[in-house]
């Protein structure tokens, strides 16, 4: 798969106060992009940003040449992201990283995402769709402003809800929701903080179910080279940036 | 430079910061650096440090990676063949822990033709008796030169730790063991901590720091040695761009490395080589070489 260093073109904005959708457009063609994948965005201007972040792929329009990213202000790398203006040009290294493994037709699938998790699954909802699988979600937040996009997302499967504050769909965490009791899936792809990837992780082991989670350790190179964004698995350390960020939990010491 | 090492052009990748040049080569052509200097290799596998082994701080980064590697063997049987054509010089960057471990290490890798230099990394601050002990005193740095040289037979450049009080003494005492060249400089040791947790970035509290923070303590360090040394000397320390690498050749460097930067652009090295060239042709210089403590003071 052929990696690309590109500038891109911001052409749409749109501000959902804590984070940001980046509509970016590239004057090339894409390369093929696997949904989960990742790119590493430059940030320029931020003396104390030295780093390119690593941000989930949330959307692309090959059509179009463009990549959406849905990026929540966490520290000065990514609130300065924030604050690009469209027609600013934002470089980006892409696609990286090992993405969600593709179920089979037939097969029924959970997506799990939780707060800014929710990202990468947008486009992997929307690959799965139009190769006739249309999957479950199930997106959890602390509070209903944490569900980015819902309405977009409810286009593309059936989506369940939690807020830990009840403020919208069911009260709790991802794993407390009642779907887990009336229906039954195949497959199970999580992305969101570690401590909910982990506990639906156990919950998926408990009843047998494969399932594939997203992890997003602290990143230098994004290419596999510093071996910085290490992860303990069955086979000793590995990158999470070459050989993930998708792990199946069956590989991780969990 | 001496002992059958001649590089292209004066840019190589430093160790640690370029993988074993298969992660770049869709963004590098081999064919344009002087050489690749391959991920820091042991005799024996390591896991390295536990998560996490990095720190970003203000223009730069701490890392503890601790050597990850696995080993020389592996090296030799995964890894050589699949890398041993890349048109460039593939040097290797072996690190021990003890004396024994340099010597078989270098016997190894001394029968790989296409392996025509060892970095020896003396100077890794990130694993437990590694190898900064050796790195860090004259009567260190001769004994495991010595010995590594008794063995190996090709190019060898020893790899100076800046976290030494005369690194000039350490070099004299390097180059009088029989090191062929030496580059400088590793990572500098520093800490990171987060008040809010009031906990250490990094998982064995210290690490190295490199990037372009590290650049002007790297460069004087680099034409102290040049002062002092005969054999060539390899910059390193924060080169970001050509006109960085040419400041360390005015400096005395005659090849330097580039390292941290190869996170922030994956295409840098070439771009830096290219870089080189015109800052010549702009200055009329004929060869590259003039630029070499060509520092006007």
């Amino acid at each position: 798969m052929t990696k690309q260093i590109a500038d891109f073109k911001l052409v749409e904005k749109q501000d959902f106060g804590r984070s940001v959708l980046l509509r970016l457009r590239s004057d090339q063609p894409l390369p093929a992009i696997q949904p989960g994948q990742f790119v590493q965005v430059r940030v320029d201007d931020s003396p104390s940003t030295y780093l390119r972040r690593p941000i989930s792929i949330h959307d692309v329009d090959f059509q179009k040449n463009e990549i959406s990213l849905l990026v929540q202000q966490v520290g000065e790398g990514t609130r300065h992201l924030a604050q690009a203006k469209e027609g600013d040009v934002i470089n980006m290294v892409f696609p990286l990283g090992n993405g969600f493994t593709c179920p089979e037709v037939g097969e029924k699938v959970l997506l799990v995402g939780g707060g800014i998790g929710i990202a990468p699954l947008f486009y992997f909802a929307k690959v799965l769709k139009e190769n006739g699988i249309t999957p479950s979600l199930l997106l959890g937040g602390k509070t209903e402003t944490d569900l980015l996009r819902l309405s977009d997302y409810q286009q593309l499967g059936e989506t369940f809800v939690t807020t830990e504050d009840g403020s919208l769909g069911e009260k709790g965490f991802v794993t407390m929701h009642s779907i887990w009791q009336k229906q039954s899936f195949d497959k199970i792809y999580v992305c969101g903080p570690k401590p909910m990837m982990k506990a639906v992780a156990k919950l998926a082991a408990e009843k047998g179910i494969w399932c594939e989670v997203s992890l997003e350790n602290l990143m230098a190179c994004g290419l596999g080279a510093c071996l910085c964004c290490v992860e303990d698995t069955i086979d000793g350390n590995v990158c999470v940036c070459k050989e993930g960020p998708v792990f199946n939990t069956r590989r991780l010491k969990w | 430079m001496g002992r059958d090492l001649v590089l292209r052009n004066p840019v190589m990748t430093a160790s640690g910061t370029f993988g074993y040049g298969e992660e770049y080569t869709d963004f590098v052509d081999m064919a344009q650096l002087g050489g690749i200097i391959v991920k820091g290799t042991t005799l024996n596998p390591r896991e390295g440090n536990p998560y996490p082994r990095m720190a970003e701080t203000s223009s730069g980064m701490l890392n503890c990676v601790g050597l990850q590697n696995k080993g020389v063997q592996y090296f030799i049987d995964t890894i050589y063949p699949r890398i041993k054509d890349f048109d460039t010089n593939v040097l290797l960057n072996l690190s021990g822990s003890t004396l024994e471990d340099y010597v078989k290490g270098a016997e190894r890798i001394d029968a790989l033709d296409k392996i025509p230099a060892i970095e020896l990394n003396v100077s890794c601050p990130n694993v437990k008796q590694g190898g900064m002990a050796f790195g860090v005193t004259c009567a260190g740095i001769s004994q495991v030169v010595s010995e590594v040289r008794k063995v190996y037979h090709k190019h060898l450049m020893v790899k100076l730790s800046p976290n030494v009080t005369n690194i000039a003494e350490i070099a004299l005492a390097a180059e009088a063991a029989g090191a062929d060249s030496v580059s400088l400089i590793n990572t500098l040791m520093g800490m990171a901590i987060d008040a809010e947790r009031r906990k250490p970035k990094l998982s064995v509290i210290t690490g190295g720091l490199s990037g372009a923070c590290v650049k002007p303590v790297a460069l004087r360090m680099v034409w102290q040695v040049a002062k002092a040394v005969k054999i060539p000397v390899v910059g390193l320390g924060g080169i970001s761009n050509a006109t960085d690498a040419v400041e360390f050749m005015l400096a005395g460097a005659s090849a330097i490395e580039i390292g941290t930067a190869n996170f922030i652009d994956p295409a840098v090295s070439e771009k830096v080589a290219f870089g080189i060239t015109d800052y010549c042709e702009r200055y009329g210089f004929q060869k590259v070489t003039e630029l070499i403590g060509a520092l006007e003071c």
